[in-house]
């Protein structure tokens, strides 16, 4: 057989086996293959896609969570210092409040110790004005005859009140 | 490691050398049992009726193929290559006529009346060829087999073989090559790339027909795909073919033949580029190891076989190349024709 001269019978089995395996494969190989293979491709490309979402999701919310967080943290802050200045006013009111009681305290005592300074004078007024008249009066009962017997009585008297 | 084996073989080829010169002079004793380097070559490279493996001792061992013919007087009739051989030589020969057909020494069909015929014989060519495609059926079809089982999943197996090859010919050399509407001709060109690459690879095996490197073969893929193109060019093509836009009228002249001719150069390429490349491959390792049986000596042999081992690397190389080229070079045609383009300011 020649080397470059086709011979027909292997043109024809050539020919007919090629095109029997051609339209096998295309049935049963490459048609099932191709779909198959661009399924999974398409199937790959979303999962990436929506891994991407995830991810950016995922970035979104830890952004929002850390802006939540940070106004919590704000917030915290406001409502001690908030406190921490009801809580010093209060300490404050109570004290002016204390100290205003104990100024009224005080004078209600004042007071209370003037009248009862008052009426103990009051009342030494009038035990001196009694004693005084018991003096002269017992003076007068004693009929004072000389200087001595007198300065004995005075001096008895004074004693008398001493003891008193 | 390869300078390992080098200093290796230098060192055995010399000390082989000292028996060169006995090795010659018995080789001269069996000068009449010794072969014509080129019918041995030619013999395994060409297409034959019988499948010739090897020889153990006298005996031949071969395959008898049968012989198909139809002729419009006698219909279609089938025998067996041993029909028209010597039993004991495995020779054809024109004095071993049957029926009324022989088979010439050049293993070349013909008619003793001389009337016409077609030789339609299974052939040690086509029966390569059904093995080729009894392994690129199995390979694929097993392949296909795994989506079928376990849908769009991860390959395995043969799929996990089959499926880089797919998509590096529809994504690297279909869809770069024709365009956006490469979908329809990826399968042709599925089936074009395995039936050439497994074709040549398979033809590298020791006691392979040589296919792919069959004109006829090359010739056949070769009009298919001239079928395909042309069938597929769209008007842009047409136009380019027979009214090349830009071309003053007088020069149409001129161009047009060009261009005609110019469709059938293209497949033409195609059928001898893959012929000559995977046929040189088998000249050259055949060639190699003819040397052996020419000088007959230990030198020659190591040496050859050296070389033989290295030819076959790169012929590993070129039976992949090959199928990728033929591959690409159909894509390219068909891209070329189904391009659309505006051709207003191109030329």
């Amino acid at each position: 057989m020649d080397l470059i001269l086709p011979s027909s019978g292997l043109i024809f089995w050539q020919l007919f086996g090629f095109l029997a395996l051609l339209f096998i494969l295309i049935k049963f190989a490459w048609k099932p293959m191709l779909a198959a293979i661009e399924e999974r491709e398409t199937s790959i490309n979303n999962a990436l896609k929506a891994a991407e979402t995830a991810r950016n999701e995922m970035a979104n919310l830890k952004a929002e969570n850390e802006k939540l967080l940070a106004e919590a943290r704000l917030e915290r802050d406001t409502i001690l210092k908030k406190a921490q200045d009801a809580s010093v006013k209060m300490i404050d009111d109570a004290k002016a409040e204390a100290v205003k009681a104990g100024a009224l305290m005080i004078e209600n005592a004042k007071a209370v110790i003037e009248t009862e300074k008052k009426a103990a004078l009051a009342d030494v007024k009038s035990q001196v004005a009694s004693l005084s008249l018991d003096i002269t009066e017992k003076l007068l009962r004693a009929n004072l005859s000389d200087d001595k017997s007198q300065k004995d009585l005075v001096e008895g008297f004074i004693k008398e009140l001493k003891l008193n | 490691m390869t300078r390992k084996f080098l200093s290796l073989s230098i060192l055995l080829s010399a000390f082989l050398l000292s028996f060169s010169s006995v090795s010659f002079a018995s080789g001269a004793d069996s000068e009449d049992g010794g072969e014509d380097p080129t019918g041995f070559i030619m013999h395994h490279i060409k297409d034959s009726h019988e499948w010739h493996f090897f020889n153990v001792g006298h005996t031949h061992v071969t395959l008898s193929l049968p012989v198909i013919v139809y002729s419009g007087d006698r219909g279609l009739e089938i025998f067996s290559s041993k029909d028209f051989q010597d039993h004991e030589t495995h020779a054809f020969g024109e004095e071993y006529a049957h029926e009324g057909y022989y088979i010439d020494s050049h293993d070349h069909m013909g008619r003793v009346d001389g009337a016409s015929f077609t030789d339609l014989s299974i052939t040690k060519n086509v029966v390569m060829m059904f093995l080729v495609i009894a392994v690129v059926l199995i390979l694929s079809l097993s392949a296909a087999g795994h989506y079928k089982k376990h849908g769009a999943i991860a390959p395995k197996g043969a799929a996990a073989i089959v499926e880089p090859i797919v998509i590096f010919v529809r994504d690297e050399i279909a869809h770069k090559a024709i365009g956006p509407k490469y979908k329809k001709f990826v399968p042709y060109l599925l089936t074009l790339f395995f039936f050439i690459w497994i074709g040549n690879l398979i033809g590298l095996l020791p006691g392979a027909a040589n296919l792919t490197g069959n004109i006829a073969v090359t010739a056949t893929l070769a009009v298919l795909t001239f079928i395909i193109v042309n069938v597929n060019g769209n008007k842009d093509y047409w136009k380019h073919v027979f009214m090349t836009p830009g071309v003053p009228i007088p020069l149409l002249l001129v161009i047009v033949p060009v261009e005609i001719i110019g469709l059938f150069t293209k497949p033409f390429a195609l059928m001898v580029r893959l012929f000559v490349a995977i046929t040189a491959g088998h000249i050259v390792i055949l060639a190699f190891i003819a040397l052996v049986f020419i000088f007959e000596s230990y030198t020659i042999g190591v040496v050859s076989t050296l070389m033989v081992t290295f030819i076959n690397m790169i012929e590993l190389l070129v039976a992949t190349i090959q199928a990728y080229v033929f591959t690409l070079f159909t894509a390219m045609y068909i891209g070329s024709a189904v391009a659309e383009h505006a051709h207003d300011e191109a030329h």
